[in-house]
């Protein structure tokens, strides 16, 4: 049980700082992570009211250097990309021939030719194949994720903990927008953006640096370390989809409800896949779902219509903000309305539960959710 | 970790206190702060009969749904209905408050596959506590 024994896990470069506050580690996606430090829901309650700190150092960046349409770089994701402006960045998936999705990711764009990717962990190799095979010649690739290391901040308290640690002119960024600033004498990207529904930061720094900004930022003592199961809580709370869970390359962005992030009006790799299936109908579609007690929904739990399977739990926990089990699963359409009751069964156990809009939690402090 | 001396435990990680005919039942310290946060508790119904090692509870954390087996066979007497609405007392107090449910015990040899409070404590060593 000494997870951070286990000689084949990765580790991140602020190993030493979780074991220096007691984090208790295990093993995620072949990485050696922190799933709490106090507790999850100190660390969920905290996050809501005050402000925490992530080490998001697991995930992937990529760094691409060329014209979007040139290079093929456009046609790689289901969303455009030529037309975000600089300084912007943009939330959407990357498909696969089938319309499947290959990762949900972010670009941002640096330059008129230059771009971050920023994907997720265990997709890290997997989209570099993918992104590398259909970029032309000309274009340049780089994966930096072991080079870059990613710091979460989040929290109603974020934008005072970095205007006085960091630089007040980071104040100035809005949502979805990143800058180059200093930070400890490091040009470094910080954009405006998370995974938790509050108002927050993204740090990008170079790898022997992380642990030197980790302890700066918790200098302010309002602010504290959160774990990955407090990111879990805190982005399902918000009806976010976790990939390899809610979606995966056997869903597509019709299915996912993520269709805004699909542009029809260009080509792109999967699109005659989608408009099959946008004429077709889906079979099958992500429904957002509240229990009637406190009892959790877990992945993989069947959803029950009248004592008939109708789909499976992708995500599912208590929810701290709410008191409830909130959960993700996909059904049958027919099912699929707000208000419709279902049942979640596993075992002998059958918990009652409502299809719902999402979000479940509605006082988060970025305002709309109009971007996942 | 806090580990009473008056009780018996199992490897699953149950305590019972073992008062008369009757065994009180919860879970240790241990494995309270493996679960980490407790958002729900399934008590049994009372009147039910149990086995020894058979399912007793269940209990939800943050992190999963775990089962809670009988330490003892014997029928249910008594539940902590106060679980309901404080699921979080097997956090706080897993060996007082936090108590789960009391057996009318069926046949008190089977005490002899529990460990006691010195060899419990050896047992949990073996698992290493990664706090």
């Amino acid at each position: 049980m000494k997870y951070d024994m286990q000689p084949n896990l990765k580790s991140t470069p602020l190993l030493n700082e979780h074991i220096k506050s007691s984090a208790k580690m295990v093993p995620f996606a072949g990485w050696n992570m922190p799933i709490q430090y106090e507790g999850i829901i100190a660390e969920h309650s905290h996050t809501r009211t005050q402000a925490s700190l992530f080490d998001i150092c697991h995930m992937g960046e990529f760094y691409i250097k060329g014209d979007a349409a040139d290079t093929g770089l456009e046609n790689i994701f289901s969303f455009s990309i030529g037309n975000i402006s600089v300084g912007k960045c943009r939330y959407g998936p990357m498909l696969n021939k089938e319309g499947g999705i290959k990762d949900d990711l972010i670009v941002y764009r640096l330059s008129r030719d230059e771009w971050m990717v920023v994907v997720n962990s265990a997709t890290i190799d997997k989209d570099a194949e993918h992104i590398k095979a259909n970029l032309k010649k000309g274009a340049i690739f780089e994966n930096r994720s072991e080079k870059l290391a990613k710091l979460d901040l989040q929290g109603p308290l974020s934008r005072e903990i970095v205007t006085g640690l960091i630089s007040p002119d980071i104040g100035r960024l809005k949502y979805y927008t990143f800058e180059y600033f200093d930070v400890l004498g490091e040009k470094s990207i910080v954009s405006r953006t998370g995974y938790t529904g509050e108002l927050g930061y993204e740090f990008y720094i170079s790898s022997g640096k992380a642990a030197e900004l980790w302890n700066h930022l918790l200098k302010d003592k309002r602010l504290k370390p959160a774990g990955l199961g407090a990111r879990d809580t805190l982005r399902l709370e918000m009806g976010f989809s976790l990939y390899g869970r809610d979606v995966t390359e056997e869903t597509t962005p019709l299915e996912a409800n993520l269709e805004r992030f699909v542009n029809f009006d260009r080509d792109f790799i999967g699109k005659d896949a989608l408009v099959r299936q946008k004429k077709e109908g889906v079979q099958k579609i992500l429904i957002a779902f509240k229990t009637d007690s406190r009892r959790a929904p877990r992945h993989d739990y069947s959803i029950l219509k009248d004592g008939k399977e109708i789909g499976k739990v992708t995500s599912g926990s208590f929810s701290p903000s709410l008191s409830c089990g909130i959960g993700l699963g996909y059904v049958d359409v027919k099912f699929s309305k707000a208000g419709e009751a279902i049942v979640i069964k596993h075992g002998p156990a059958e918990i009652k539960a409502a299809v719902v809009e999402k979000p479940f939690y509605k006082k988060s402090s970025i305002q709309g959710s109009n971007v996942v | 970790m806090n580990i009473p001396d008056d009780l018996l435990y199992t490897k699953e990680h149950e305590w019972v206190l073992i008062e008369g005919n009757k065994g009180k039942v919860g879970i240790s310290d241990f494995a309270q702060s493996q679960l980490g946060d407790v958002t729900y508790v399934e008590v049994p119904e009372v009147g039910r009969e149990v086995k020894q090692s058979e399912g007793l509870a269940t209990i939800d954390s943050v992190k999963a749904a775990s089962d809670i087996y009988a330490p003892m066979s014997g029928k249910v007497t008594e539940v902590n209905g106060s679980l309901e609405s404080a699921p979080e007392a097997v956090n706080k107090s897993p060996y007082a408050e936090g108590w789960i449910a009391v057996i009318e015990i069926k046949d008190e040899s089977e005490k002899n596959n529990l460990m006691d409070s010195k060899k419990y404590a050896e047992y949990v060593k073996t698992l290493g506590d990664h706090e």
